[in-house]
């Protein structure tokens, strides 16, 4: 069985502009919402109480809205968490209470107005400077995973695929965090882990592809680049569909199955994959070729080894 | 060509496999409900106390599983969650304050497991329950104290030696000390003398005014500041003993930030207030020449402060500091001879030779302890986090009746009970800078068996979806990439539950789920190789041969990167996302062992051995 058969190679970098453009666009719309609309960050950085309660019926929210009112939590926002008897009630810090102790209260006065037991499943507090050294550690390490891949692939390939590679990432990073910010989902550490994790997986995909367009370049010897590359992407096509099919196979069970408090994670994976399927396939690629590479840049030089005969003569 | 392997290779991986399942084996025993009862100030439970305790289970009708007392800790265990909570409120209420019951899973890992060093892994607080402190510790106040107490020694020092000065100014906002002396020659003795003394000082002279400068140099501030951490970590330690946690983890967090898990844990107040209340404790000496009642409206003697005793009575007291509570290094109560109570106190070589010298001129007058508690006020900062409010107390004071040394008795105390909590405000107060809770994280249990059961059914389900989706596309080949997927999965298993620092959290069991999605690249991408390589019109055997060869160099290479980002999360992640790094770093590695190194071995195995004409790939 196999899902791609060709006789001829397709003419990926056809569209290459077509797909850089699309891209840009996209790019661009992701950081015109990021800026408008912001980001909808999690308790992890914003700080502050977040209090999840186990009721044994279904929740009425408004009643537990006014509970919370009456507590002096006017700003509270309450929700369902996954099911209809989890309730997550959220608190922004304030100047003017002891964040440590606001668990225990929330906890106290909905268990005064429910006859049966509240649980309480989980409370989070998370100080107002924790959140900010998180924005600048994750920032930093994606910093840093980029500019580590960089380094690594300019070392194994060409500075020209490198870029292409680190271009083809930080499109998917921007995306995704695009897309939770125009959907508003909420940004945690989880997803933050899942953006990282998705640099992994979607350099992965960039690699194989230039591993054959290397390979290429050495084996096909009057081929132009453009052709060099649609026949690498061509024979790789059904591995890198396959790999990506299996991963977004797990990445929805783990969305249906893997609880509320992985959600996130699982979108951004899941949105992250196809979108870096789809980079690493015509980005990476097309701003490789854009940028002119050719087959003297990824010859190994011979002039050293002639040298070395050369002087083998005495 | 043939593809065939010597015999030791296959021995090999076999090896790593069963050793690999024998570690992992651990995690397939479910963990017991256990209550964990210890008493409370390193006292020990007696077996008189433990058949009393089993005697209370039977007549309340709890099924106790096992009970096992070690070391003066009692393990209890039970069948079910209704029943360990039930014996729970049972045990705290028969045992009273003195004991500490503690909600504890039990691993119930089989005798010849244990012998060679298996366990299950440890598992996050996201999946076990239990409270997550991050402490940020004060070293504004770990500062300020040194600062203070050099501003103590200056004075001393250059008293020592002779030279007048007009003040020492202590400038705590800019972390300085002012010294105004009367002329220029003193201005140079002084700054020979206290360069002489710490020539790590930071001295700055002004001639024209005859003032030095003087601060801290940045490695006596990272000295303080390590120290201060050191400290308290060792302190929080101590004290999380004495919440009797199963397993408690205080560990260091970056440069001023502890991190304190106690799982099982869901009572925070108590938790919080142990952490939170920091102390610190000076030994100065009475001022009796001094008149309290003129302190007392407001008149206190240029020398001297007023404190208040524990019950109530005010006391001049010296501004000096005789020691104070960083060089305390234990301090127990006992009986002397009389069997009257007493606290005996241990100091260090610097702590003793200070109080040495500081008592010289002291006997026959009264000393006392004052304990200096930080305790989050009402008052909140403008970041929201509360302010410290600094509560000074007097414990005790006593009559000295010798000269003071690095050992010393404090007596004369009306209760053994009395005795017994000074040792215990002694010790705590032994901190030089408080801690304040920073983050706070409580996990119910029921919360964290559902995560268990969604992490497990997630990963079964998403394994399963890939075995058959391989099995559908490749076949037979597809088979032995699901036999090197499912031993992928043993090996993650075996190597987090040996690795001992390697912890299982929700995020980690998602990694999981995703490696084993990724996995199968490695197999999809060395068989579409030989897919390739027959469609070049290689034969069977070199097609297998070519195939696995020249997907290799791609799989390190795409698996170098994911690794590096691996390893960036984990330098970079705290807490849930440090497990995920470990999982997924933990995932490369042995997907590339079981998809390149096993499975080439399998189909070696199978068809490498004969001539074949197609392969069923």
């Amino acid at each position: 069985m196999q899902i791609f058969q060709f006789s001829q190679p397709l003419n990926f970098m056809r569209i290459k502009w077509l797909a850089v453009g699309l891209s840009g666009l996209l790019v661009v719309l992701s950081l015109v919402s990021v800026a408008i609309k912001g980001i909808n960050w999690g308790l992890d950085f914003t700080g502050g109480t977040v209090v999840e309660l186990g009721f044994t019926q279904a929740a009425d929210l408004s009643a537990v809205r006014q509970t919370l009112s009456k507590a002096g939590f006017d700003d509270a926002v309450v929700q369902l968490f996954g099911t209809s008897r989890d309730v997550l009630i959220r608190i922004p810090l304030r100047a003017d209470i002891d964040q440590t102790k606001v668990g225990e209260v929330v906890l106290t006065a909905i268990s005064a107005q429910h006859a049966e037991p509240v649980t309480m499943r989980r409370a989070e507090f998370v100080g107002p400077s924790v959140g900010e050294e998180l924005k600048q550690d994750g920032g930093m390490a994606m910093l840093v995973s980029l500019l580590g891949i960089l380094a690594y692939v300019a070392m194994r390939f060409e500075w020209r695929l490198s870029v292409g590679a680190v271009v083809a990432l930080g499109h998917d990073v921007i995306l995704t965090v695009g897309l939770f910010s125009v959907l508003q989902i909420e940004f945690d550490l989880t997803v933050l882990a899942a953006i990282l994790a998705l640099i992994g997986y979607s350099i992965n995909d960039t690699i194989v592809v230039f591993d054959r367009i290397r390979e290429n370049f050495r084996k096909l010897r009057d081929t132009s680049t453009t052709e060099i590359i649609n026949v690498a992407i061509t024979s790789t096509l059904n591995r890198t569909v396959i790999t990506s099919l299996t991963t977004i196979l797990v990445l929805v069970v783990l969305f249906y199955m893997g609880g509320a408090l992985i959600h996130g994670f699982a979108t951004a994976l899941l949105f992250g994959v196809i979108v870096g399927t789809y980079s690493s396939i015509y980005i990476a690629s097309a701003i490789a070729a854009i940028l002119g590479i050719s087959r003297d840049d990824m010859l190994p030089a011979t002039v050293i080894e002639d040298v070395k005969s050369d002087g083998a003569v005495l | 060509m043939l593809n065939k392997n010597p015999v030791w290779r296959y021995v090999v991986v076999l090896g790593v496999l069963l050793l690999a399942f024998l570690y992992a084996l651990p995690n397939l025993y479910p963990e017991d409900p256990a209550l964990n009862i210890s008493a409370s100030r390193g006292g020990v439970i007696s077996t008189e106390t433990t058949t009393s305790l089993s005697e209370q289970f039977t007549k309340e009708n709890i099924d106790v599983k096992a009970l096992a007392l070690n070391e003066g800790r009692l393990l209890v265990r039970f069948n079910s969650t209704d029943d360990q909570l039930k014996a729970r409120e049972l045990a705290s209420q028969f045992l009273g304050d003195n004991y500490i019951t503690a909600l504890d899973l039990a691993p119930t890992t089989p005798a010849w497991l244990t012998a060679i060093g298996a366990s299950p892994m440890t598992l996050g607080l996201d999946l076990r329950g239990g409270v997550h402190f991050l402490l940020a510790v004060d070293m504004k106040a770990a500062i300020d104290k040194n600062l203070t107490d050099l501003a103590q020694t200056l004075r001393s020092e250059l008293r020592e030696n002779a030279i007048r000065y007009r003040s020492v100014q202590l400038d705590l906002a800019g972390a300085q000390i002012g010294i105004n002396l009367r002329s220029n020659d003193d201005l140079a003795a002084a700054q020979a003398i206290l360069k002489k003394y710490d020539r790590n000082l930071l001295i700055s002279a002004k001639s024209d005014a005859q003032v030095l400068q003087v601060s801290l140099s940045e490695l006596q501030l990272k000295q303080i500041r390590e120290y201060a951490l050191e400290q308290n970590i060792t302190i929080i330690r101590n004290r999380v003993n004495e919440i009797g946690v199963a397993e408690p983890l205080v560990q260091r967090q970056g440069a001023d930030r502890i991190v304190v898990q106690l799982p099982g844990v869901q009572d925070t107040a108590k938790a919080k207030e142990i952490l939170g209340a920091t102390a610190s404790l000076e030994f100065r000496l009475v001022d009796e020449q001094g008149d309290i009642a003129a302190a007392q409206a407001g008149h206190v003697p240029a020398n001297a402060e007023l404190y208040v005793t524990r019950d109530g009575r005010p006391l001049l007291l010296e501004k000096r500091i005789m020691l104070s509570g960083e060089h305390i290094t234990g301090a127990n109560s006992s009986y002397d001879e009389y069997g009257r109570p007493q606290v005996n106190i241990k100091l260090d070589t610097k702590g003793g030779d200070m109080l040495f010298a500081s008592s010289k001129n002291a006997v026959g007058r009264r000393m006392a302890s004052v304990f200096i508690e930080y305790k989050p006020g009402t008052k909140v900062a403008e970041n929201g986090t509360p302010i410290l409010v600094k509560q000074q107390e007097v414990i005790n004071d006593a009559t000295i009746q010798m000269r003071l040394g690095r050992d010393f008795v404090i007596s004369g105390l009306s209760s053994p009970g009395e005795a017994q909590n000074l040792a215990t405000l002694l010790r705590a107060g032994a901190l030089i800078a408080p801690v304040q809770i920073i983050e706070e994280r409580t996990i119910g249990p029921s919360l964290g068996m559902e995560n268990i059961t969604l992490g497990v059914s997630a990963i079964i389900w998403g394994m399963a979806a890939v075995l058959v989706f391989m099995l559908v596309y490749y076949k037979a080949f597809g088979m032995v990439a699901n036999i090197a997927l499912v031993a992928n999965l043993v090996l993650i298993v075996g190597v987090m539950s040996m690795i001992p620092g390697a912890t299982l959290t929700l995020p980690g069991m998602a990694g999981i789920v995703l490696t084993v999605g990724m996995a199968v690249d490695a197999n999809v991408l060395i068989f579409e190789r030989i897919r390739e390589e027959l469609a070049d019109g290689r034969s069977a055997q070199q097609a297998i041969h070519f195939g696995y060869d020249r997907a290799f160099a791609t799989i390190t290479d795409s698996n170098i990167t994911t690794l590096l980002v691996a390893l960036i999360l984990f330098a970079v992640g705290t807490g849930p996302v440090k497990g995920f790094a470990v999982t997924l770093a933990i995932g490369i590695i042995t997907s590339i062992f079981t998809a390149v190194v096993g499975s080439r071995l399998l189909v070696n195995l199978i068809w490498g051995g004969r001539r074949l004409q197609s392969l069923p790939v």
